[in-house]
């Protein structure tokens, strides 16, 4: 089976995030007032062979651990969007603080 | 030959050829630099490795992390280990923070400007490969060309690096943001070592700058005492 997963990369709690920033310092100039903590992350899209929704997740858990994230600045949260029949158990994302390589 | 040095080409290393001439010239007639492929598993017979700057495999996820995966990096890793000498400059410092042979990492730099300019360093410890010819104070003029250079780390992190002497180098007016102004790190041995800053590019009078020459020259003469170890 085919598992859509997200992988939603972003900067640890406590980074400095200099696009964030950025971004937040723009927005009452356009007029968008009260936002903040903006927050600038990657999102990945993945589809993975997997004999069920658990596995696809653990897989895209060890892809993100391994390459997607770099542990020292980051951390990830995984998402199974869908599978090829387009049934799935509804578990939603998960977080997950990426450990040492 | 007196001693070896490796210089890597990843595929979008574009500082190789500078690192091979800044060698020539400061080591001429006994210290050699070639080139090696990143696909290469094997760095035998050479006395140190420099992962020049560049944009390794584009820059692609983030610097270096997909170069850390390069076949060659075992053997970096294995060197490094054996006590070689390994410099990472720009590009290839991110190379070694990635691959997890020095601490901390290099994040976009603070005010989001690509930042090309000569600055000045201090040599903030001496025991590392790349300083060893240098006093500790010394102030260097070099130039700096990154757009992820602001170096960061968690405190008990930085905390070691202090007390451990590892911090190498730090900007005398700081342009990136970096933490505590660190401009290079080494690891607890010395022989690993990552900067910002690129040496290579302050070798030549021609080129206005020679201050580099002092950090490649320490470089050049760690590769002859690894030779002299090794033979």
């Amino acid at each position: 089976m085919k598992y859509e997963v997200l992988v939603e990369v972003r900067l640890r709690p406590g980074i400095a995030d200099p696009q964030g920033a950025t971004i937040e310092r723009a927005l009452p100039a356009l007029g968008f007032d009260g936002v903040d903590a903006v927050r600038v992350g990657k999102a990945i899209r993945l589809s993975i062979e997997a004999p069920d929704e658990s596995t696809a997740r653990h897989r895209a858990t060890e892809v993100a651990d391994r390459l997607l994230a770099n542990p020292v600045i980051e951390e990830s949260g995984i998402s199974v969007l869908g599978s090829a029949s387009g049934a799935l158990s509804g578990t939603g994302t998960t977080d997950h603080a990426t450990g040492a390589r | 030959m007196a001693g070896r040095i490796a210089v890597v080409v990843f595929p979008g290393s574009n500082c190789e050829h500078d690192v091979v001439r800044a060698i020539d010239i400061v080591g001429p007639g006994d210290v050699d630099a070639s080139l090696v492929w990143h696909s290469d598993r094997s760095l035998s017979g050479y006395d140190a490795v420099v992962l020049p700057g560049g944009f390794a495999h584009g820059d692609y996820l983030r610097p270096g992390a997909i170069a850390r995966f390069s076949p060659v990096m075992d053997a970096v890793a294995k060197f490094a280990a054996d006590g070689g000498p390994v410099v990472g400059i720009c590009n290839g410092f991110q190379v070694l923070t990635e691959a997890g042979l020095l601490p901390g990492a290099l994040q976009k730099n603070r005010g989001l400007r690509f930042l090309c300019t000569a600055v000045e360093v201090e040599v903030s410890s001496n025991r590392s490969a790349l300083t060893g010819n240098l006093e500790a104070g010394a102030r260097l003029r070099i130039p700096i060309n990154h757009f992820e250079g602001n170096y960061t780390a968690d405190r008990a992190t930085l905390d070691r690096l202090r007390a451990e002497d590892r911090i190498v180098l730090r900007y005398v007016d700081n342009p990136n943001g970096s933490l505590d102004d660190i401009a290079g790190v080494c690891n607890e041995e010395g022989n690993v070592v990552g900067l910002m800053p690129h040496p290579e590019r302050a070798c030549d009078p021609m080129t206005g700058l020679v201050d580099g020459m002092g950090l490649i020259r320490s470089l050049v003469d760690a590769a002859r005492r690894r030779a002299k170890l090794t033979a």
